[in-house]
């Protein structure tokens, strides 16, 4: 089995519900993003068109991330997901500089790397990732790529020719596929950002990653007066943490 | 920020979420520059070993581990300090990932360190009998004098590939095209050169002229052939889009513009010609000032190559 992901951006009207499910499901904090949907207009008024771009982690075969990460803490389950562990993460960002679609974040309330996980959480109980059962139009598309019969096998039977996956140069094989792409709406250099694209602010840039107020000093000092609930004991578990697959006990 | 869009179309991101900004900063800059440092000392010291007699040389015996101790243990803490969490550092050594540089690496600059902590012991140890003369452990490091001159070898060997992993580590950084592993590879060796030429040439002072005359030459072609790889890659890496794109935007101007002279300029061009210089005037006060610029512009130079590369949007 190895599953896939696969957006027919020709359905997709740019209702973000992907995203806020996401957020709520995973519990992703502010100022951070598993999934999220990029806006990009095109041409000049009166040709002018709008096209909505969803951007999640890729799940690649070849994953640089997985390469990259020190102790494992990004790994492949069997099921072809690139899970993360974060009790068991760092926090060098190694992941960050080597995934070549921006697609991990350090969370600022863990100081750990985090990312989609096509939430692994649901799909080992059987059930679809929450951007999936949110989409009102089912563009997002999910499921067994290895299975010629499923759904997603079908679509891409279908779209053949039509089918594309971001920056293919890298070879990093990736598992989320995209129909009714370009160049201006998967290439992240063929499009111009210019200041002010966020909706509530002129935030265009992180001044810092993780908590910017989790300072050199507070990072040594973390295990001994951080809340219960935040996790920075666990680098004295040596026990195997399977339980913990999909990032959550 | 960094963009290359054909104008015809107009692409313009209207709505997005903020990008993060550099996420590996001075930090990592500083740890790459001490860690030059650290292993050049190395390697330099044994290029001269092999020149010299070690009694041209007086102080290099415990001088040389000495600094690469201090360099190694600047890398390390900031190499430590830089991570989000600290205390699972130890992560590294309970559950490795062999694929990752940044693993083989930290075992490989453990076992470094170790290592030349032994020889820092026993150089001073000898360098300076009457101290601690009833410590049990300098009077062991006394005893095991001769096991400075077996592990010799094997640290010069290890010192090649701890210099070296780095850019292993930033070609594994597959976002970011500007690192490809030759060069980077080839910049790092020549940086550890540079830097341990330049870090000894402080301690020179009692050598023989001949060996300041070579730790001169080295600093000189260490600086020469640094700057050549900065300058092809500078302004011939075009083979990539995300590289030209990146190059563009440095070329346009700005802070890491300028950064980017500072550091050729102060690091590799003025101590060219200083220690060039040096054969003919054997100015040492010059020389100094030399190695003192090359230290800050190899710097500066690291810290724009860090750097740019992550001003690139990625999605």
């Amino acid at each position: 089995m190895k599953l896939g992901f696969l957006v027919d951006l020709n359905l997709c009207m740019g209702c973000k519900g992907c995203e806020v499910a996401c957020k709520v499901e995973n519990e992703v904090p502010l100022s951070s993003w598993r999934l999220r949907v990029k806006y990009i207009d095109i041409g000049t008024f009166p040709d002018a068109s709008r096209s909505f771009t969803p951007l999640r982690c890729n799940h690649c075969e070849d994953a640089p991330c997985e390469r990259i990460c020190p102790v494992s803490a990004l790994h492949y389950l069997e099921n072809g997901i690139v899970n993360i562990d974060n009790s068991r993460c760092i926090g060098c960002a190694g992941c960050m500089m080597a995934c070549p679609y921006g697609a991990i974040y350090m969370d600022p309330e863990t100081n750990t790397a985090d990312k989609c996980t096509y939430c692994a959480h649901r799909v080992e109980s059987g059930m679809m990732p929450a951007c999936v059962v949110a989409c009102p139009v089912e563009a997002n598309i999910f499921g067994d790529i290895d299975d010629d019969t499923s759904h997603i096998s079908r679509y891409i039977m279908e779209h053949q020719g039509g089918v594309q996956v971001r920056k293919p140069e890298k070879h990093t094989n990736p598992k989320h596929f995209y129909v009714g792409g370009g160049n201006q709406t998967l290439n992240p250099l063929a499009h111009q950002r210019i200041e002010g694209y966020s909706l509530f602010n002129n935030i265009t840039h992180l001044d810092a990653i993780g908590d910017k107020n989790h300072g050199v000093i507070d990072r040594f000092l973390a295990p001994f007066t951080a809340h219960e609930e935040l996790d920075n004991r666990s680098f004295m578990d040596f026990e195997p943490s399977d339980e913990r697959e999909g990032g959550h006990k | 920020m960094v963009e290359h869009t054909v104008h015809a179309t107009q692409a313009v991101v209207t709505l997005d979420v903020a990008l993060p900004g550099i996420i590996w900063g001075w930090m990592i800059t500083l740890n790459m520059w001490a860690k030059s440092i650290g292993t050049g000392v190395v390697l330099v010291g044994a290029f001269l070993l092999h020149r010299h007699h070690k009694e041209s040389m007086p102080n290099l015996r415990w001088m040389m581990p000495l600094l690469a101790f201090v360099a190694l243990n600047i890398f390390l803490l900031f190499t430590l300090v830089d991570l989000h969490q600290p205390y699972r550092m130890i992560n590294i050594f309970l559950h490795p990932n062999w694929s990752s540089a940044i693993t083989v690496g930290a075992w490989m600059a453990s076992l470094f360190t170790g290592l030349i902590t032994v020889m820092m012991v026993i150089g001073g140890g000898d360098a300076f009998p009457e101290v601690r003369r009833h410590c049990p452990l300098a009077k062991k490091a006394r005893a095991n004098s001769d096991l400075y001159e077996r592990i010799f070898p094997f640290v010069v060997f290890l010192a090649v590939p701890v210099t070296l992993y780095t850019a292993i580590i930033m070609a594994e950084s597959s976002a970011r095209e500007l690192w490809q592993a030759p060069t980077e590879m080839m910049q790092m060796i020549w940086a550890a050169l540079l830097a341990g030429s330049a870090t000894l040439i402080f301690t020179s002072a009692r050598w023989s002229q001949a060996a300041r005359r070579d730790l001169a030459l080295l600093l000189a072609v260490a600086t020469f052939f640094s700057f050549m790889m900065y300058m092809g890659e500078y302004f011939f890496s075009f083979k990539s889009a995300e590289v030209e794109a990146t190059l563009a935007y440095v070329h346009s101007g700005g802070v890491y513009n300028s950064e980017f002279w500072f550091g050729m300029v102060l690091g590799f061009v003025i101590p060219f010609f200083i220690a060039v210089g040096y054969r003919r005037s054997s100015n040492d006060t010059l020389l100094r000032f030399g190695a003192i610029l090359a230290l800050i512009g190899l710097y500066l130079a690291k810290d724009v190559w860090l750097k740019i590369p992550q001003m690139l949007p990625l999605s």
